[in-house]
């Protein structure tokens, strides 16, 4: 979605940089180019100006107070806590007595955008030199100070030791020796055999954590600044309509209202949409007012566009060839005609929201041609454009500070929040907060697109898969279909069924969609592997062994298609054999209402595979009694209580939708406006135990923001079948009658 | 406009404000108490949750008004060195994602706790039902409040 590659810093750049940090040193993997930079950008902070700074994201104080930056914003996927603990790995430093800070938006920290789970597969090897280089010029800084050979000499708990002659050290004494050697080549650095972590794979509580459950101010919603004033933002509740005029003189002449005005806004659904700001001097104040707020909108077309209608044309459409073949392997037709049994079978997902539960906001100050900007973003950068295309104003005049952020999930990837909060920022003396109401979260989100997926499949005699037809209706603006809503050419399991055939239609909607949590992911793997699940029940076959026979004998599977990605089919075999292993898959006996499904899914580079078990009561309640869970995403775990929490959170979230979570479009705007409407899975229903197991392969590290969202959804509806019989073919699981007697 | 004196964490807080104003904003914007969280303005997810005498009530729909000497506890409140037994659960076992709603969470906790020291599974998913996790931190809050249970100081050590 966002992130970059790491650029390696070249020797010139490099030379640059140094000189410019004058006594410093600065290391950068991260820049692309210094020529905009200055020593004193670099070494702002806290720092003393006598630390050892090596490069952009370690500072070493004479007292011997060691501070990591965290460049990546922290949504709750723990990249403030799990970044730093790979560079304290190296620079063998204690834990306890690190400082972490939040980095702000800066080019000397390259990409840092969170999204797509690549904040740890792209930054993981660069962080590990960072810490190492450091650690290296200390020790030399040791060596040349006792006049010794460096290789005499180890780092150990923020200090250097002589070993043979019982010397120490502390990093702070060599804060100002370090700094004056020159920066070793990142090549010849020696990284720390993993054998001899002593952090990397430990739980280790996240670094906000005492603020958090003190109630710290911490979010983007908690910024105060001196003078603030408050700001809502009323747009039209049909997307992409404009505001036409408002009555705003009745609105400015209320109690604690400052100011109220039109912004003429873009056609960008996810820019700055048109709408009325209210200012004032409390959120209160500026919510009451917007109470007596009238406008007269122009709605467009999109109050001809529903959900509804879409479906029922869908379902008109279904039985003709879809508008795109996205990948066509063999002739589906005549496996068909010689297959033993045919299934068909329509799958169907609603529209979701994000709801973060911070909502949308974002503090602004503009003064003297310049913006100051406090955002919780997960894409920082992207929204510094945003507001520099938008409002016309240089980048480097727009600064942008990093808060934690009340939830991510992809939305806050786009900046709309952000540029509103500019644009009205623009018109007043003064910084400006502005905050979304629940509804507003709601009715502007950039949605999950939904989808309906009309599936047609064959078995042989044998009972293998030979046949798969999948006519998918989408929902895009354009030419596009929205984040998460084109079917891949290479979806599982293309280029595994010998006759296959997948094609798309993708309805023009004019509503704003975005990326949700795995997008795509999130609900292709509930299709697909309900379906396998349909088929290998239709074969009467074990539904492990299908997926194992279909999976077939190849460990590697190339990519191909546009976005040509291999699947490494031995890794998906490791984590589905070690979950039935775990799971007691086909050993155990349940009772009619009881049953176990299993599922598995390829994204974010993670392999992961899940068994559930359920409960069905003859009145149709579910309770999802155990998830075991295998994930392989590489050789390291970076913190195991973080990387636990991801997947537990994936698991539940991913259930939370399965079972609750449906917007409804109607005349183009949604229906549904809080809580109450749009319910959310809440404690009761969340599963009584969730065992996770990481299957380390000697791959690289990668992320677990998302990869273990997919495979729930199908694990427990296939559970579900197992229990009842019923098959679920449409989200949210409240539309079906799973009842049984 | 009017004045009302507010009792805050036990401080005594002069607060001039519109008689509808939810104590949620008040505490935010007024006293700059920060902690306390909005997340749906309609008491459906329970990130505002504080106590009034005791009591965890959602501030998003208590209006300044109806506060009246009623003393008011919020997270900065609750034991400000993070020394309550459920803050030290909840840094042990790094039961926070986001952490927007863990406020909320601990302070409805913190009332089960007070009321019923030795609670079952059935007894958390009743009591928390009302508080949202959007991260779905749930099994580790359902294993914090047995924690810090089991943290808490017993009756009879108390009373030593």
């Amino acid at each position: 979605m966002n992130a970059h590659p790491p650029q390696p810093v070249d020797r010139r750049s490099f030379l640059i940089l140094s000189a410019l940090a004058g006594g410093g040193l600065v290391l950068g993997f991260y820049l692309k180019s210094t020529g905009s930079l200055s020593a004193a950008e670099i070494l702002k902070g806290p720092a003393p100006s006598d630390s050892f700074v090596p490069n952009a994201f370690i500072r070493i104080a004479p007292n011997g107070v060691v501070t990591l930056i965290s460049k990546q914003p922290e949504i709750g996927q723990g990249i403030k806590t799990s970044l730093p603990m790979v560079i304290a790995e190296q620079l063998e430093v204690n834990w306890r007595d690190v400082v972490i800070q939040q980095g702000d938006l800066n080019p000397i920290y390259g990409s840092q955008g969170a999204g797509g789970s690549t904040s740890t597969p792209t930054n993981y090897e660069p962080f590990h030199k960072l810490g190492a280089t450091a650690r290296t010029m200390l020790v030399e800084a040791a060596a040349q100070t006792w006049q010794v050979p460096a290789d005499e000499c180890h780092a150990e708990a923020c200090a250097v030791h002589h070993r043979s002659s019982s010397r120490k050290l502390g990093y702070g004494e060599l804060a100002a020796k370090a700094s004056t050697l020159p920066v070793p080549d990142e090549k010849t650095v020696r990284l720390k055999d993993p054998k001899d972590y002593k952090l990397l794979g430990t739980r280790i509580s996240g670094v906000d954590n005492p603020k958090i459950v003190t109630g710290q101010p911490l979010f983007g919603i908690d910024t105060k600044l001196p003078g603030m004033l408050y700001a809502v933002y009323e747009k039209c509740p049909a997307f992409g309509g404009k505001a036409v005029s408002a009555n705003l003189e009745a609105i400015k002449a209320l109690p604690g209202v400052k100011d109220a005005f039109i912004i003429e806004g873009t056609a960008n659904l996810t820019g700055l949409m048109p709408g009325v700001a209210i200012v004032g001097n409390s959120t209160w104040s500026v919510f009451s007012a917007r109470r007596q707020l009238k406008v007269v909108w122009d709605e467009g077309k999109v109050g001809d566009t529903s959900w509804d209608k879409f479906v029922a044309l869908a379902r008109e459409l279904s039985g003709k060839p879809g508008a795109h073949v996205l990948r066509k392997d063999g002739d589906v037709d005549a496996a068909f005609a010689a297959a033993a049994k045919v299934v068909t079978a329509e799958y169907i997902y609603p529209f979701i929201s994000h709801t973060n539960l911070e909502p949308q906001n974002c503090t602004a100050h503009f003064q003297d041609g310049a913006f100051e900007i406090w955002a919780p973003s997960q894409n920082p950068g992207s929204g510094q454009d945003l507001v520099s295309r938008t409002l016309g104003v240089p980048k480097e005049k727009i600064t942008v500070h990093l808060t934690r952020s009340g939830g991510g999930f992809g939305r806050r990837l786009s900046n709309d929040y952000m540029v509103e909060a500019a644009a009205i920022a623009q018109k007043v003396p003064v910084p400006v907060k502005l905050t979304w109401t629940r509804e507003d979260d709601l009715r502007h989100d950039h949605y999950r697109p939904g989808g309906l997926h009309f599936l047609k499949g064959a078995v042989d005699a044998n009972g293998r898969i030979t046949a798969w037809k999948n006519n998918f209706f989408s929902f895009g603006n354009g030419a596009q279909a929205g984040s998460g809503g084109s079917l891949n050419s290479d979806e599982f399991p293309g280029r595994w069924i010998p006759h296959y055939l997948a094609e798309q239609t993708t309805f023009e909607t004019g509503w704003p969609m975005g990326p949700w949590r795995a997008p795509g992911s999130c609900v292709f793997a509930w299709v697909m592997h309900s379906f396998i699940d349909e088929l290998a029940h239709a074969a009467g076959r074990d539904p492990l062994e299908v997926r194992l026979e279909l999976l077939g004998d190849r460990d590697m599977v190339p990519g191909t298609g546009v976005r040509a990605q291999p699947y490494n089919v031995a890794r998906m075999k490791g984590v589905l054999k070690l979950v039935a292993e775990k799971a007691d898959w086909g050993r155990k006996k349940f009772a009619k209402g009881q049953g176990q499904g299993i599922a598995f899914h390829f994204s974010h580079r993670g392999y992961v595979a899940q068994v559930a078990e359920v409960t069905v009561t003859p009145e149709g309640q579910l309770k999802v009694d155990r998830v075991v869970c295998v994930c392989d995403v590489g050789a390291q775990i970076v913190n195991l209580s973080g990387a636990e929490n991801q997947v537990e959170g994936s698991v539940v979230d991913g259930l939370g939708t399965l079972m609750f979570q449906e917007l409804n479009i109607d005349r183009g705007r949604v229906v549904q406006s809080n809580f109450h409407d749009y319910p959310m899975l809440r404690m009761p229903d969340a599963p009584a135990k969730i065992e996770t197991h990481f299957l380390k392969t000697d791959y690289p590290t990668t992320g677990l923001g998302e990869p273990a969202i997919p495979p729930i959804a199908p694990a427990v509806c296939n559970a579900i079948f197992a229990a009842t019989g019923k098959r679920v073919r449409q989200f949210p699981l409240s539309r079906s009658d799973l009842r049984w007697s | 406009m009017s004045n009302y004196t507010l009792t805050v964490n036990g401080q005594t807080c002069p607060v001039e404000a519109a008689s509808d104003t939810p104590l949620l904003w008040v505490l935010r914007d007024h006293l700059n108490l920060v902690g306390t969280k909005y997340g749906c303005g309609v008491g459906q997810c329970g990130a505002c949750t504080v106590h009034l005498n005791g009591v965890p009530t959602r501030s998003c729909l208590t209006p300044v008004s109806t506060v009246g000497r009623m003393q008011v506890t919020t997270i900065e409140g609750l034991a400000p060195d993070g020394s309550h037994p459920l803050q030290k659960a909840w840094c042990e076992l790094d039961v926070a994602q986001c952490g927007y709603c863990q406020a909320g969470q601990i302070m409805t906790a913190a009332a089960l706790l007070t009321h019923n020291p030795q609670p079952s599974d059935k007894d958390i998913d009743d009591a928390m039902a009302g508080n949202l996790c959007r991260c779905a931190t749930y099994l580790r809050i359902r294993q914090g409040i047995h924690h810090a249970a089991g943290l808490a100081p017993t009756k009879k050590e108390a009373a030593q």
